[in-house]
């Protein structure tokens, strides 16, 4: 058999491999560019208390958990207990209201609970554009140099929270 | 009880298919002519069962019928009586049985045509179709099935997506399907005559209008596709590259490909494995197609909702299908033979290069679209690839291919020189180059993307006259009336499609390089004038649809005084889905677009407006169903040769 | 239909120009232009299949701004771009940056039209060396 007659089925088999692997990728997510890199530095007057502020800077030196969430977001709600959950175990857990206003979301978090150390605002949504943040909720691992290590996106799963976040919190805290 | 007969009807056609694709190749193998001779009876049978399904989905659609869960996700009671029935195709479901349908067509006509090959080939022939039936059945029947009834029924519909309310979804899907379907005729030539071991100018005479009749319905519905974005996505655009266009593109790259390689292996019984390993392709492409909309390994704007076993499924039936002719022609192609000799420069080399040129655009399409995966699949992040990319490197494939265009139908056969090529295009050139410079002057701006265009146009539609000259000359008649009577329809035809293919690329520059947006706010009352054109805008009124509301605007366009349209775009409210709809409105003329869309409603009664000028747009689509039509003077020309003459070698067309 | 897909819907369906860009139009046309040139080659991340330029989303509103703020600040469309993929990746360009990951993307057609161009002049150039198989010429062969 000559070499090249069998060169279209070796391409296709090459393709079908690909295409193969496709089926377990998701084509609409966005990774993170900035994982790796020091984290977006801002300072943002605080949901409990509006004359209060949160800066990045305060946090030098600690491993901590920024949740990007929203009133009017639905999936943010299906994650919301398992934030509880996660700050019940003393998680450092800090969250940013993304596109919101006060009230609102104060409104969840006495409705449904607060699982927040504290909570900035980004009411512009400018922080989250620093941060690449296209869909609520998305969470980030900021360790104590101030480097992101890791992106969730999307609400944590409990399997993600097992096998990824919990795992690397613990590695960074060391 | 209705859906139910049609889920019966469904499987009872996959039974026949089965016997249809299994037992004549037994038949083939063991010489048993009674074996072979169930494949017409059992193709029949599994069509018209394949019929009796559509029909009885359809029926569910006519009357409503909401305890079919297809019927629910798609449809709606106030639906106007047209969508509810083409809203049979309008998801994933009733698409997969429209693919089925189609197929069950072009089965049912092979079974009429095929009687007049030998009975090996034709059953062989009918198996592999009924193969490919097979696969596309279980597929439907085990993950797809649009029979599914909803317990209980619901009260309405979810009705269909307000961007599918439109004429364009009566005939582009079908249009569509019927050409990329229609290649599984090419497909299944292919695999009959690798497996037969006889490949022949006989051959390549039978597979060609098959082909061609496959590639008219695929050109026109791209075309219709386009035409039907261009006015209702409401931003004038008519192609994007996204991945399912794409789709539908690579196998009309490929199919014209085939086209012209079936002149070849016709005219000197050579490059028939070639041929052969086109006809694979481009059919591989069409399912590669189907898989990429179904199986969300891509995103796209057409892409039915996704699930990943259904994709797994579907590239079982892709390895099967495609991996079981390609090994088949890894093994058999040598024995088809080499054919007769041409020279270096000759018209058979021509068409080679045209077919080089083709399968690298596509392959280039390919690459792009499935690019994103592979990084991805290799972990290397995710990139995109859009218009950017296709139109760059689209356009620098095809240029060197359009060139070529002008130069191949005025190359004598066997034997060309290029000093006598030089001397028969020299005016062409020359004349195409004017134009493309004067042009642009007249209309006050040139750039080097307007230059090229209008070239490459301009090189086209004067080598087609040269063409047409150069024969006219040859003829030994009399009058000029007889000169014309004695060139074949298929002649005509191969003019007539490149002519549209000039005139596509003068519709596509000319939008590109001249049109004008303005995007402003109106006052009623107000007048604005874009290019020489006076848009008044008279103000908003609402209006009732059958399943919407809307708000309707009027523009009284003007030029110099002379009235030349009233405009009138909505801005429309669906209440099932909750979607609100612009409904832009054109002018269309042979030389310009007028194009208006309402934006938003801003305060004191004044509309955030959208107004296009588009010259010269509607060329895009005159051109394509030029190209169609040329193909259709082809099939003419098949039909005018006595089928008796088909088993000579003598007397093939160009 | 979630609500993400209500809005993706909506942006193919109706493209909006929002009061506060009219205006801004009306203010800055030139500006405008750029925006939509630039936007045009970006992607939108949450209406996926649209253009920035095109989408209807929130963030695609946002993120216009943000550009219509760099290019007052006298940014680049290279600078602008950069700042996008510092944040978002590769993923928001539709025009694939040309680097080690994008090399066989950019150059692989024309490797191949080379490829085939030499493979058929090869072929060519042996068939019309071999011996004559038949000789059949037929009138057309004239035209």
């Amino acid at each position: 058999m000559k070499l090249k007659l069998i060169l279209p089925f070796v391409l296709f088999v090459i393709v079908m491999g690909f295409l193969a692997k496709g089926l377990f990728l998701d084509p609409r997510e966005v990774p993170s560019p900035l994982i790796g890199k020091p984290a977006p530095t801002f300072t943002a007057s605080v949901l409990s208390d509006a004359s209060k502020n949160f800066s990045t800077a305060d946090m030098k030196g600690k491993v901590w958990l920024l949740n990007v969430w929203a009133s009017w977001c639905a999936a943010c709600r299906e994650e919301h207990p398992l934030l509880l959950e996660m700050r019940q175990h003393d998680l450092p857990l800090y969250g940013l209201a993304y596109k919101d206003t006060d009230t609102e979301a104060n409104a969840v978090l006495k409705q449904m609970g607060n699982p927040y150390i504290e909570t900035a605002t980004d009411a512009s949504g400018k922080i989250g554009i620093d941060y690449g943040v296209y869909g609520v909720p998305e969470t980030y691992i900021i360790d104590k140099t101030g480097v992101i290590r890791y992106k969730q996106i999307g609400p944590i799963t409990p399997a993600a929270l097992r096998d990824k976040i919990l795992p690397l919190l613990k590695a960074l805290e060391k | 009880m209705i859906p139910e007969i049609g889920h019966f009807s469904l499987i009872l056609a996959f039974l026949f298919a089965l016997i249809q694709g299994t037992l004549p190749l037994a038949g083939l193998a063991k010489n048993n002519s009674m074996l072979m001779n169930l494949a017409v009876p059992a193709a029949r049978a599994q069509s018209i069962l394949i019929a009796i399904s559509f029909l009885c989905l359809d029926y569910a659609f006519y009357a409503n019928d909401f305890s079919v869960l297809y019927v629910a996700s798609t449809s709606n009671s106030n639906l106007p009586i047209i969508y509810r029935l083409a809203a049979i195709w309008g998801g994933h479901e009733g698409s997969m049985l429209l693919w089925v349908s189609i197929l069950a067509i072009w089965t049912m006509a092979v079974t009429f045509f095929a009687k007049k090959l030998p009975l090996r080939f034709y059953s062989t022939l009918i198996a592999v179709m009924g193969l490919v039936s097979v696969g596309l059945l279980m597929f439907i029947l085990f993950t797809s099935n649009p029979f599914e009834r909803l317990i209980p029924a619901a009260i309405d519909g979810r009705d269909l997506n307000p961007l599918l309310q439109d004429p364009g979804m009566v005939f582009h899907p079908p249009l569509l399907y019927m050409g990329y379907v229609g290649f599984s005729v090419a497909f299944a030539f292919a695999i009959a005559a690798l497996l037969d071991g006889r490949l022949d100018v006989t051959w390549a005479r039978w597979t060609r209008p098959w082909t061609t009749a496959a590639w008219i319905f695929l050109t026109l519905g791209i075309a219709l596709g386009s035409r039907w974005a261009y006015y209702e996505l409401g931003w004038g655009g008519w192609w994007f590259w996204d991945a399912v266009e794409n789709a539908s593109f690579m196998p009309w790259l490929v199919g014209t490909a085939l086209i012209h390689s079936l002149a070849v292996t016709e005219k000197r019984n050579a490059f028939k494995a070639w041929t052969v390993l086109l006809s694979i392709c481009a059919f591989s492409l069409s399912l590669l197609g189907t898989f990429l909309v179904r199986s969300g390994v891509l995103t796209s704007v057409h892409a039915f909702a996704s699930d990943p076993s259904r994709g797994m499924f579907i590239l079982l039936f892709l390895a099967i299908v495609i991996g079981g002719a390609l090994v088949l022609f890894a093994l058999r192609a040598p024995t088809v033979g080499l054919g007769e000799k041409f020279e270096v420069v000759s018209r058979e080399s021509l068409l080679l290069t045209n077919n080089v040129v083709l399968i690298v655009a596509a392959g280039s399409v390919l690459l792009g679209t499935l690019y994103p995966l592979l990084i991805d699949a290799m972990g290397m992040g995710k990139i995109s690839v859009g218009p950017p990319y296709f139109d760059a490197v689209f356009v620098a494939i095809m240029a060197p291919g359009i060139f070529l265009m002008g130069v191949g139908p005025v190359a004598r056969w066997k034997k060309a020189t290029l000093p006598e090529l030089a001397t028969k295009l020299r005016w062409a050139l020359a004349v195409s180059l004017v134009s493309a410079l004067l042009v642009p002057s007249i209309l006050g701006k040139l750039t080097l993307m307007i230059f090229v265009g209008l070239l490459m146009a301009f090189w086209i539609i004067s080598s087609v006259f040269v063409s047409l000259r150069i024969r006219l000359q040859a003829s030994q008649k009399d009058t000029l009336l007889d000169k014309f009577r004695e060139i074949t329809p298929a002649f005509y035809g191969m003019l007539v499609a490149h002519l549209g293919l000039g005139i596509f690329i003068v519709g596509v520059t000319m939008v590109k390089g001249y049109e004008t947006e303005q995007d402003l706010r109106m006052q009623i009352g107000e007048s604005v004038n874009v290019r020489g054109f006076d848009f008044r805008f008279d103000g908003v009124k609402p209006i009732r649809g059958p399943n919407y509301v809307a708000k309707q605007g009027s523009f009284y366009v003007t030029k110099k005084g002379t009235e030349l349209a009233i405009l009138t775009p909505e801005k429309r409210l669906y209440p099932v889905q909750g979607a609100i709809m612009t409904e832009a409105s054109i002018s269309a003329g042979m030389l310009r677009d007028l194009y208006v869309s309402l934006g938003e409603e801003l305060e004191q009664g004044a509309w955030s407006v959208r107004i296009y000028i588009k010259p010269f747009v509607q060329w895009i689509w005159m051109g394509a169903l030029l190209m169609a039509l040329g193909g259709i003077l082809t099939l003419i020309d098949r039909r005018y040769r006595s089928i008796s003459k088909n088993l000579n070698i003598e007397g093939a067309s160009t | 239909m979630t609500r993400v897909t209500k809005i993706c819907l909506a942006s193919v369906l109706w493209f909006s120009i929002s009061i506060a860009s009219a205006a801004q139009i009306a203010e800055d046309p030139q500006l405008e232009a750029r925006l939509k040139a630039l936007s045009a080659e970006l992607r939108c991340l949450v209406c996926q299949n649209t253009t920035l330029a095109d989408s209807d989303a929130a963030l695609a509103e946002d993120l216009r701004n943000e550009i219509r703020t760099l290019m007052r600040e006298g940014k680049s469309d290279e600078e602008i771009t950069a700042y996008l993929v510092e944040r978002y990746g590769d993923f928001v360009r539709y025009r694939p940056p040309v680097n080690a990951n994008t090399a066989l993307l950019w150059f692989g057609p024309f490797i191949m039209l080379l490829i085939g161009g030499i493979t058929l002049v090869i072929i060519l150039r042996k068939r019309a060396n071999q011996p004559n198989m038949k000789a059949s010429e037929s009138i057309e062969d004239e035209q």
